[in-house]
Order: structure tokens, then C-alpha cells, then sequence
């Protein structure tokens, strides 16, 4: 392995390519349950030349390679569960180019959020992006590919539905581009070619690498507000969310339920978000949402609760800083969630069973749900907290993470970047056929199964 | 180790690598080797694992714990209240544990004999520390309202004399009682402590202390943040309670009053807030106040400016050390860069290590024609005889 050692040096230089125990185990796990695994080398590439020859390497020598952005999956992807090289992407962070009238960006794999964020803000303030709650060093790149969502999912879907292109180092070195940029110079769409996309997304890096990708902007608007449903039943969620992401206003939609704040507890709130060019756009809009829903407010079942500046300011965040505070409540350091993809008529059984699953583990969770589209589906969360100091705690968490898994597919859901062994279950519950297409599709891309093994794989 | 029980509540979410705007990477360290392992949350998670004898020491490990400039942006920007202000009591913690174990970097050893036996970490006997005051007739401390003191940077680095010698003009010209202690200086300790070697630390606080006191100080003047940071918060601990400022905190209140006459071209400055005295010690305000009472100079900010301010890499013993490194990405180019950006013709300092590290990156960055830097007296003196040839030149066409 020393020779590999030396050839990735000589590849992305000294500085970029390390095997010390220090790297690879902090580089064998992430702030989830999953146990470590272990790489052989951590490596940081500047250029999609140098991801290009490490996959030439890698395939000649059949060592597993596992892409990574920011680590923040929580589920475990990026451990190098048969060991190799994790390739760390953070260096290629350079935003390319800004279309202000196509309203798209072209980024590298490596940006992250926040860069983008401010970038944005500062050069091209009538422009946003759809930001994810993860935290801020999370790259654009590494959501988009498991299918994240976020602050502008009620108006633009999955992070997917807004992607424009991608270029992708393929497992043999071969570097791709997918999307309009495949034709033409400017990354506008992935149509009206054939959709390759497909064989790079939700794969869990298990198809190639991503070096580049484009998505979608939307206007920033000048005024924003957010206004909270709430209600004790959880029966009429579901009518509720079909009525406000009806009215085609909201750009973002949050249920959120927990135990803690006291008051909160017992009640499914609605966080509805949206933004206007005027005042009086805002107030219309307001008053259209607050229409859609007035049957509940005339039946008392439910209601908008008034909001106090600072409660509101911290609704207006993106991303939400204080959800990751939630890993501290049991002062130690953890938490994971299963995000189960379903339609949202499953709203109050995946509620109800959530508390279920919750109390028989006495497991510390946060339940919520962000909506997909025009209410077309729903991210439905289910975080636990744990204390990784706490070998008990950890295991607790881990196997309420394990029956939310099976609870969701049980259901009619999907979890959402799964673990490797939710990834099981999920193939156990696919159309033998569709599993064995996903198969013969990597055979193809990945013919000795470098691509992060040990992921969307039965054994 | 202190603050042990702390490691394990890093969740990795990475807000400490970043400045509010979350712009770009903000960590020292972590912006230059870019590893997970340099940023604060892999020093967290590594030193648990190192207490639990996971991994061993090594001199990786050594360079991560010791790369780190002490800058406080990562207990600025942590989201977790509960233990945030404790992050870099845990860092210098990890480093006091390898003192203990004996397991230092060459260049950390080399760093804390060199203090124990000459009492600066330039190898340079005693006789040396004042020599930067010759020919400015600046009297040794008796009786004077201040102590000023000037510290190792300001006493033996030839960037860190030229500012010392500024700033003690500049009080002079303004009357402040102050006299120095010369050839009796030695270090003030605070990278000592932040390096994690406790009992040296506080031999130099006590012997400073005792020096102070036999000398009968009560106000102490100092030219780096670094020892007004030492000073001012643990010197107390150890009995020595003084009233401590910052040279810029006794030139706010008297530069306005001044009536200075100063030259017709503005001047376009920004100004890198030096992290022990803003972070760690809350004042982004009293040098900016300095800058804006010199007539003609135009304050523009850096987008990363006070709290986000991105250090120039010459804390936590790094000036002396360099564990962190030169190149590139070091924060003192990125920093150098930034500022350039801005437009400005100087990059303003209050801190000699700012000063050198700042100066060397622009010299590096190939930029000395359009920036350059400059402590406020630097500037003030500057512009005072701009100002003088101006007026003679007037004079000179009007006979």
C-alpha cells in the first residue's frame, strides 16, 4: 500500500494525501450511530485532473474510493466501509459562474452552502439558493446527490428538481458531463436530452464522482414572514398541508413537533414561510394562506399562533442554526434521524407511531416534516439525540433509528439516505427487477466495484 | 485533563470553521491544511480519542494541537452555549497534557527554554530589550502614571521596534507619563500559557508581578494584545492586579483633542482587529475610534471584520513557531488579500505580531506597491510629517 501511498502524493501533492491514524479515524466515522470503518488514505483533490487520475489508480488497483462533502450525512455514507480511500472534496470550492437571467449557478463539487449563501448575497443579492438545515459547511454538491430539500422545497421540490447539470469523474477515470452542458455552454437544464442524472442520484456514491454541478436560483425577495399553524390533531394535518402548499405561495413549509419547549408539546406546528416584492404583496399572501386554512380556524381545531420578533427572526433563518443544538440535549454530542419520503396522507400515523417508537426506546426525539413540492410529498424526521459517551445511549438510539427504518417502509415510505443496513431493508422491499436493473447499471459504470462498497448491497 | 469531559459533545457541524456570513473558512488551521482533523471539531474528537488511548501521540497529532492560533473564532461562532467558551480552555488543556507527558514539538521546547533562559524566545540577552528605545529619550519607570510595556515582538522583532517606537513617540508627543522598564522587560507569558506550559507561565506572571509592584506600578500600558490579554485577565490569579490598557485605548481619548494639522490627501485604511483584544477581550471599537480621530483617513471594512475577523496566523506561539506555516492559504495571505480587495492603501494594525506576519504575507502576496502595513501611530506620525512638508512647501511659494 505504500506504493498507492506515493502515487496519490504524487497526484494531489504531499499536503493532500494523508494515511496517519489521526485522519483516518476521524475520517472512519460521522456524528451518527453507524460503528467506524476505517480508510487507508484520505485524500484532497484541487481539480477534476486530479480526481480523474486518483480514479484511474484506483480502478487499476481495485481500491475502494468513497466521495465525501461535508460529512454532515449522519448516516454513515462516507465511512469507507471496506476501507480505501476517502476522497475529501472540500478543496474544489470554487463557485464558477452565476447566469442571472437563467438564474443557475455552476459550482464545484467541493462549495458548500454558506459559501454560496454569501456569495450570493453579496454579488447577486435579487438571487437564493435553496438552503438546507444542515449546517452551513454542508456542500451544495453532496445534498443535491442524496436528494436533499430545504428553504425553498414547497416551491421548487427535492434539491434534485432543481439541479441543471452535472459533470461526474466516472469509476474508470472517464470524466462526464450530464445536462445541457453536455451540448451547449450554458448549464440551463438536463433537458431535452436523455436524463443521465439518474445514474448519479441517491446512489450513495456508489456511481461515481461529482466534480461540478449547477442548480436553480429563485428570487430573493426583499420582504419575508412566516406564519405558525398549529393544532392538537393530527388527523387534519394532512388537509391543512394540502390546503396552504395549495395556494402556491409558500416557499417553504415545516411541521415540527417536540416535547420540549413545555408548551410546544402535544401540538403540530406549521411553519409556513414566504416572501413578496411589496408590502402589500406579503399581506395578500398572508391572507391567502390564512383563507385556505380558515374551516379549521371557524371549527376551533386549529389556529395561527402569534408570533413574538425574536421567535420569528429565528423562523426566518436559513439554515436553522438551532437544529443542530438539538445534539446537545442529552449533553452529548449526538443525534440521527431517519427522514422517511412519503406522501402526506401518512402524516398522522407516521406521527403517532413516531411517539410509539420514541417512548418504547425512551429515546430524546424531535419530530417534523418538511413538505415537497405542492404538498406532492413530505420529508418526515424522526431525530433522536444521544450521548456519545453513553455506549447505552448510543445503542438506544440506534435501535430506534433501526424500527423507524422498518416503521416507514411498513408504512408505504422511504427512508431517506438510508444506512447501509436501512438500505437492506429497503432493497427487500424493491421490485426484485428494479433492484437487479440497479445492479446491471453499475456493473456497467463501476466494473470492479470500487464505488463506495458495502452500499445498496444485499451482502 | 481539564475540560475532558467537554471532547465528546462536538457534534461536527462545523459553524467554529466559519464567520457569521459563512463566507469562507475562518479557522486558521483548518483553512490551511484543510484536513477535518485541524479544524476545531477534529481537535475535540482527536484528543478524546488520544485521552482514551485510541491514537497515540505522534507529530501529526502534535501539529494539529499546536497549528492552532488560539483566535477564538470557534468560540465565537460554536452554536452550542453550554460548553463553547470552553473549546479553547480544552485546546490549551490538550497542550498542557503534553507538557506533562513530555511529549512536545522541537520547535515548542526550543520555544519555552528559550524563554526560561533568556526570558524572550529570541535568545538575546537582557541587556538588548530596551535597546529600541535609544535616541527617543524615554525615561525608566519611576514615579510615572503608566508602565509601558512593550513585550518580546515589540522589543527584539525589527517590525515589532519600528511600532514600539511609534507608539512611544506618539505618547510622548501627547504627554502621557510613562516610563518603561528596559533591560529589567521580560517575557509577559501569554503564548507560554496558551502552549500549555502552566508552571512557566506563572513564574513569569509572578516575577513580572513582583517586578511591578517593587517598582510601585498601578497602570500598565501594553503594545500587544497578547500581553494586555495575560495581564489584564490572569495576573490576577497570581496576585498582580493593575489597571491594564491597550496603547489604542490611551490614544482614543487623546488623539481628537490634539489639534493636529494633517495633510490634504485622504487616506484610505482598513483595519485588521487583532484577536486578543477583540474576541477575546470584546474592544473592536477603541482602534477604530484611533483611526477615525486622525484627520483625513477612511475607515473600509473588510467583509471579515470584529467578530469575523480571520486572524493572521501568529497566535498560540505560531509567531514564533510557525507550526501553522507559510503558503498561499495561510491565513495571513488570505487576510493580506482581503484587504487589498477593499482598496485601501493601508492595512492598519494594533498588534506587532499582526504587524510582522501582515507585512511578510504582502511582501509574499508581491503587493508592497499597493498595501502596506501600519500600526495608528505609524500612520498619524507619517501623515504629522506629510503634513509639516505640505505646509513648508506653502511657505516656501508664497515668500
Amino acid at each position: 500500500m505504500k506504493d498507492v501511498y506515493q502515487q496519490l502524493v504524487s497526484i494531489v501533492g504531499p499536503a493532500y494525501a494523508s494515511n496517519h491514524p489521526e485522519e483516518r479515524f476521524f475520517y472512519s466515522r460521522d456524528g451518527g450511530t453507524m460503528e467506524p470503518r476505517e480508510p487507508d488514505f484520505v485524500v484532497m483533490p484541487k481539480t477534476t485532473d486530479e480526481v480523474q487520475q486518483i480514479m484511474k489508480l484506483a480502478n487499476e488497483r481495485e481500491i475502494p474510493v468513497v466521495p465525501m462533502g461535508g460529512g454532515l450525512v449522519l448516516s454513515g455514507l462516507s465511512r469507507p466501509l471496506k476501507g480505501g480511500i476517502v476522497l475529501d472534496m472540500k478543496r474544489m470550492n470554487r463557485i464558477l459562474e452565476v447566469n442571472e437571467t437563467s438564474r443557475y449557478v455552476v459550482v464545484e463539487a467541493g462549495a458548500s452552502q454558506g459559501m454560496l449563501q454569501a456569495y450570493l448575497k453579496k454579488h447577486h443579492p435579487k438571487l437564493k439558493h435553496s438552503v438546507p438545515d444542515a449546517p452551513p459547511i454542508a456542500t451544495i454538491a453532496g445534498n443535491v446527490l442524496i436528494h436533499g430539500s430545504g428553504h425553498l422545497s414547497a416551491m421548487g421540490g427535492f434539491h434534485t428538481d432543481m439541479l441543471n447539470g452535472l459533470e461526474v469523474v466516472l469509476p474508470t477515470g472517464e470524466m462526464v458531463r450530464i445536462g445541457s452542458c453536455s451540448t451547449s455552454p450554458y448549464w440551463f437544464s438536463r433537458f431535452p436530452l436523455p436524463d443521465l442524472s439518474g445514474l448519479f442520484l441517491g446512489w450513495a456514491g456508489t456511481t461515481g464522482v461529482a466534480t461540478k454541478i449547477a442548480i436553480k436560483l429563485y428570487p430573493n425577495r426583499p420582504f419575508n414572514d412566516v406564519i405558525i399553524f398549529v393544532t392538537e390533531d393530527p388527523e387534519i394535518v394532512p388537509d391543512v398541508i394540502h390546503r396552504l402548499s395549495g395556494v402556491a405561495v409558500a416557499e417553504d413549509i415545516l411541521a415540527w413537533m417536540t416535547p420540549k419547549p413545555v408548551w410546544a408539546h402535544g401540538f403540530q406546528m406549521l411553519n409556513v414561510n414566504y416572501g413578496a416584492d411589496s408590502r402589500r404583496e406579503l399581506t395578500l399572501k398572508r391572507d391567502l394562506l390564512r383563507e385556505s386554512v380558515s374551516k379549521y380556524i371557524d371549527e376551533k381545531v386549529g389556529g395561527f399562533m402569534p408570533l413574538p420578533p425574536d421567535m420569528k427572526k429565528r423562523f426566518l433563518e436559513a439554515p436553522a442554526s438551532t437544529l443542530a443544538v438539538f445534539a446537545d440535549v442529552n449533553k452529548g454530542g449526538g443525534f440521527e434521524y431517519v427522514g422517511g419520503i412519503m406522501p402526506i396522507e401518512l402524516f398522522p400515523e407516521a406521527y403517532r407511531k413516531g411517539l410509539e417508537v420514541a417512548s418504547k426506546h425512551a429515546v430524546t426525539y424531535s419530530l417534523g416534516a418538511r413538505i415537497i413540492g405542492l404538498g406532492h410529498c413530505m420529508m418526515f424526521f424522526y431525530a433522536y439525540a444521544f450521548n456519545r459517551a453513553d455506549e447505552a445511549d448510543v445503542k438506544r438510539a440506534q435501535q430506534a433509528l433501526e424500527d423507524t427504518n422498518g416503521m416507514v417502509l411498513e408504512m408505504g415510505g422511504i427512508p431517506w439516505k438510508a444506512e447501509a443496513p436501512a438500505q437492506k431493508q429497503i432493497i427487500n422491499k424493491m421490485h426484485p427487477p428494479t433492484y437487479e436493473l440497479m445492479n446491471r447499471i453499475r456493473a456497467v459504470l463501476d466494473p470492479k466495484g470500487i464505488m463506495n462498497p458495502g452500499n445498496w448491497e444485499v451482502s | 485533563m481539564e475540560y475532558a469531559e467537554i471532547l465528546h459533545r462536538c457534534f461536527r457541524c462545523g459553524y467554529c470553521k466559519l464567520p457569521s456570513s459563512y463566507q469562507d473558512l475562518n479557522c486558521p488551521s483548518y483553512l490551511k491544511f484543510r484536513f477535518e482533523t485541524y479544524s476545531p471539531g477534529g481537535r475535540m474528537w482527536l484528543l478524546r480519542e488520544w485521552l482514551d488511548g485510541g491514537i497515540k501521540t505522534s507529530e501529526r497529532f502534535q501539529e494539529i494541537l499546536y497549528s492552532c492560533t488560539a483566535c477564538g473564532n470557534c468560540v465565537e461562532h460554536c452554536i452550542f452555549p453550554k460548553f463553547k467558551a470552553d473549546l479553547l480552555n480544552a485546546f490549551t488543556a490538550g497542550r498542557v497534557e503534553l507538557v506533562d507527558r513530555g511529549v512536545l514539538p522541537r520547535l515548542v521546547s526550543r520555544y519555552f527554554k528559550a524563554i526560561y533562559n533568556y526570558g524572550n524566545p529570541y535568545k538575546l540577552l537582557k541587556e538588548e530589550r530596551g535597546k529600541w528605545a535609544e535616541g527617543l529619550d524615554i525615561e525608566i519607570y519611576k514615579d510615572h502614571e503608566h508602565l509601558f510595556y512593550v513585550g518580546c515582538a515589540g522589543s527584539h522583532d525589527e517590525r515589532g521596534q519600528k511600532m514600539t517606537r511609534a507608539v512611544a513617540s506618539l505618547m510622548k508627543r501627547l504627554d502621557v507619563s510613562f516610563g518603561i522598564l528596559g533591560a529589567d522587560e521580560i517575557c509577559d507569558g501569554n503564548e507560554v500559557r496558551v502552549m500549555g506550559e502552566e508552571g512557566l507561565f506563572e513564574h513569569l506572571a509572578k516575577q513580572n508581578i513582583e517586578t511591578f509592584q517593587k517598582a510601585g506600578v498601578n497602570k500598565i500600558i501594553t503594545l500587544s494584545p497578547h500581553a494586555y490579554h495575560a495581564m489584564k485577565n490572569y495576573y490576577p490569579f497570581f496576585g498582580g492586579s493593575f489597571q491594564v490598557l491597550h496603547y489604542t485605548q490611551i490614544l482614543a481619548g487623546l488623539i481628537g483633542k490634539a489639534g493636529f494639522t494633517m495633510p490634504s490627501k485622504p487616506l484610505k485604511v482598513t483595519f485588521h482587529d487583532p484577536c486578543y483584544l477583540g474576541r477575546h477581550n470584546n474592544d473592536y471599537f477603541t482602534p477604530r475610534v484611533v483611526l477615525g480621530a486622525i484627520p483625513g483617513v477612511e475607515i473600509v471594512e473588510m467583509d471579515r471584520s470584529k467578530v469575523d475577523s480571520l486572524c493572521c496566523g501568529g497566535g498560540g506561539g505560531n509567531f514564533f513557531t510557525d507550526i501553522l506555516g507559510g503558503g498561499p492559504d495561510s491565513s495571513s495571505r488570505v487576510r493580506a488579500r482581503e484587504a487589498a480587495e477593499t482598496g485601501a492603501e493601508v492595512l492598519a494594525v494594533a498588534c506587532p505580531k499582526c504587524a510582522k506576519m501582515l507585512d511578510d504575507a504582502i511582501k509574499a502576496e508581491d503587493m508592497e506597491e499597493k498595501l502596506r502595513v501600519m500600526d495608528s501611530a505609524e500612520i498619524l506620525i507619517e501623515r504629522l510629517v506629510q503634513a509639516n512638508e505640505e505646509n513648508e512647501t506653502a511657505t516656501s511659494v508664497s515668500r
